[in-house]
């Protein structure tokens, strides 16, 4: 039974009950209602139109993000330099669009380039990692991780120097660009249906990589024996690489759309911490594409519904992101209980 | 396995989704019995920091529990409205969700949201906005525009940081003090020179060579501490007070530097410091305490506010001044100023006498006087006008520190 489909929802459930259980207790332990908590974050997420317009717009970068990490994990690899990957996808984004403020070519060719160029900053910011990787012996991880904060430092020197408002040196961000300069947004909603639309052919490309050709079919192969897959003949660092670099874009492209579609400048928090939290997403869907959309749909409206919190029920709105990492643990904790048990039984 | 998990995710979105089909009905009602006769009118307000910060952003937080008690209205306020705290936000999707929770009227308590108030009071003309610190309807200003459901409220500080800048010339031994400085724009420049205007008046009234005056100006980057981003105002007071600046002038949004003063005391160093925008905001390390100019944004905030309610509200720039028969009325002055205890007995008599001469006429923004670089800003004689003031280009001659970002 515990080898079933059924054995392993019942775990999953269990992870589920204990996370809102953790999450409850805390809310107790604080004085305030579980019930009236969720309830808020429900109505907060999903309660109207604009707000769930706002989900969606938490949304499109955290599916673009999951979408680049399924790759990278197939692979056997921990991106965790994808954060810094979306601020460098802002930044491209936004040099491009800098170049053509006065132009008169038509905006919307003007988006699309800085969108473009978002995407290529974030593919060469992501290489960085991976050639550290391959020809640096550098963990990933740590690459990645030291190139997070070489991004920031990035951000900050830009909106404090080259391209800081006159007479302003705050870190309150860069001179916003015009209107025309934005993504065209449904009327009184502030999602632009154009960076869903790319949010969600992006996931369907990565499901498609994956499923359907024998390009994903080889990153598995790297990401499941990379011995084996070398003996195979695949050639496994230029397989790790191409990871690296369609996650880079896709994160790029998630960084751009920050810009064009949500901030209309830089600021130095643009990448909102949607690529820790895709990581997250890619984990609990156990890095299948078809199942990074619902996730994300989830852990987006839980990001918007805790807004709520502070507002209604003064109380922390971190409460998400605690609701958040406890579920991927028990998560992650039931998965390893069950394993267990199947060996034992 | 784990796919299991996003089956349930999936399962938990759709009971979202029919939940809260049901779920909003009650509120409603809820709303309809809690609120009678004469409904209260229900403002809403976003606050930069942490509403109990010490600081700016608790002056606006006590004005706003002002305003409930003198007209009866209901606030709703979020705190911590900053890209690091709240990521992913903007401060015009927050006022929205205020507005979801019935405000009719939204206070933007920083000018880190001057675009973004500007942005929802173009998206919303049904909702009013008061922009504190902000020059957007400012007729007389550089970036004018008519945005009819908005008002710019700012309190005249300038008098408070002469007040400051004069107490911490008083309390100074070694004649060098710092000034921790937020972000470089229009409004911290003008605030760190009042400070160094009223410190230059007092240190030669009190007998001493203005030239001898060390003024420096430390800039963080923000209004407060970021780690990682800003640099650390604790770190920038120790700076201060370990090279003789004796005393440090607070000029971000809550009192660190009274803090470390306290710490450096305790180890036997002779050190003190002007704290900065709330009225209490002494009361963090009172012994080190030489003072605090504070912001009383109550009054104004009920005269805007009662606006709205009765229908008489009119688009308006104020920037208003201390009532100068008591400038620590609560009800009447927008600017005051509470003597710390570190304050000597014979300096507090003489900052009285400053007080009492700047509400006697005494303009400190009176030529000559030069900017930073030595190029002459006012003449022998002549008076600066608002916007000289407002829109100082840059610090002034004899302070040491950036003018503007390099």
């Amino acid at each position: 039974m515990l080898k079933s489909k059924a054995g392993g929802f019942i775990f999953q459930l269990i992870a589920f009950m204990l996370a809102m259980v953790f999450v409850s207790l805390i809310l107790l332990a604080v004085g305030a209602s579980p019930l009236d908590a969720y309830k808020n974050m429900l109505t907060g997420s999903v309660g109207s139109m604009r707000k769930f317009a706002e989900v969606l717009v938490s949304f499109v970068p955290l599916l673009l993000v999951t979408a680049g990490l399924l790759i990278t994990f197939s692979a056997g690899l921990w991106n965790i330099g994808v954060e810094g990957q979306i601020v460098l996808g802002a930044i491209g984004s936004v040099w491009v669009l800098r170049q053509f403020v006065d132009s008169s070519l038509p905006p919307a060719l003007i988006i699309t380039l800085s969108i473009l160029g978002g995407m290529v900053a974030g593919a060469v910011w992501a290489s960085f990692a991976g050639m550290l990787k391959t020809f640096g012996g550098v963990n990933e991880i740590f690459g990645g991780l030291g190139l997070n904060f070489v991004s920031t430092a990035l951000t900050l020197y830009l909106i404090f120097g080259p391209w800081k408002r006159e007479g302003v040196a705050s870190m309150s961000g860069t001179e916003p660009f015009p209107d025309v300069f934005s993504l065209p947004q449904i009327p009184d909603l502030r999602i632009s249906p154009y960076a869903l639309a790319i949010a969600l052919v992006a996931v369907l490309i990565v499901y498609f990589i994956l499923q359907g050709t024998y390009f994903g079919l080889k990153i598995k192969a790297v990401g499941k024996n990379i011995r084996a897959a070398y003996l195979l003949g695949i050639p496994t660092w230029q397989y790790s690489l191409y990871s690296f670099l369609i996650c880079g874009a896709l994160a790029g492209v998630a960084g751009a759309l920050q810009v064009t579609a949500v901030y209309h400048r830089l600021i130095p928090s643009i990448s909102s911490g949607y690529g820790y939290l895709g990581l997250m997403v890619a984990m609990l869907v156990n890095y299948q594409a078809v199942w990074a959309v619902p996730v994300a749909l989830l852990f987006a409206a839980l990001n918007i519904g805790s807004i709520q919190l502070p507002i209604v029920m003064k109380l922390d709105s971190s409460l998400s992101g605690v609701l958040q990492g406890v579920l991927v643990l028990f998560v992650l904790l039931t998965e390893g209980v069950r394993q267990k048990f199947v060996k034992k039984v | 396995m784990r796919t299991f998990f996003a089956r349930l995710a999936m399962l938990a979105l759709v009971m979202m989704f029919v939940l809260s089909a049901c779920g909003t009905q009650p509120a409603a009602t809820e709303v309809a019995t809690e609120a009678p006769a004469g409904e209260p009118f229900v403002f809403g307000m976003l606050l930069v920091g942490p509403y109990n910060d010490n600081g700016w952003s608790q002056a606006h937080y006590e004005a706003g529990k002002y305003v409930e008690e003198n007209l009866g209205a209901t606030m709703l306020y979020l705190d911590k409205v900053n890209p690091a705290d709240r990521p992913g936000t903007t401060p015009d999707q927050l006022a929205e969700e205020l507005v979801a929770q019935g405000a009719k009227l939204i206070i933007f308590n920083s000018d880190d949201m001057k675009d973004a108030s500007t942005t929802f009071a173009k998206a919303h003309p049904d909702v009013y906005v008061i922009m504190a610190s902000g020059d957007q309807v400012w007729p007389d200003g550089k970036a004018f525009e008519a945005i009819d459901n908005m008002t710019n409220i700012m309190g005249r500080m300038e008098y408070g940081k002469m007040m400051a800048g004069c107490a911490a010339a008083l309390a100074s031994e070694t004649g060098k003090i710092g000034y921790l400085g937020p972000l470089i724009n229009d409004e911290t420049r003008r605030l760190a020179a009042s400070a160094y205007l009223g410190a230059k008046y007092c240190y030669e009234k009190a007998g001493n060579d203005p030239a001898s005056l060390e003024f420096k100006v430390t800039w963080i980057g923000f209004w407060f501490n970021i780690p990682g981003v800003t640099l650390d105002p604790v770190q920038v007071s120790n700076d201060f007070y370990t090279t003789d600046y004796d005393v440090v002038i607070s000029g971000i949004d809550n009192p660190v530097n009274l803090g470390e003063a306290a710490k450096l005391k305790a180890e036997g160093k002779n050190v003190s410091g002007v704290a900065y925008d709330y009225v209490a905001a002494c009361d963090a390390a009172p012994d080190v305490c030489v003072g605090v100019p504070y912001f009383n944004w109550g009054p104004e905030y009920v005269k805007a506010i009662s606006s709205a309610q009765d229908g008489s509200w009119t688009s308006q720039f104020i920037w208003a001044e201390p009532d100068w028969a008591d400038i620590n009325n609560p009800d009447t002055s927008s600017i005051g100023f509470v003597k710390g205890p570190a304050l000597a007995e014979d300096d507090a008599a003489a900052l009285d006498a400053f007080i009492a001469e700047l509400a006697g006429g005494l303009n400190l923004w009176t030529g000559p006087i030069n900017l930073q670089d030595g190029s002459a800003y006012l003449a022998d004689g002549e008076v600066a006008t608002d916007q000289q003031i407002w829109y100082l280009p840059q610090l002034l001659e004899g302070m040491e520190g950036l003018s503007a970002a390099e």
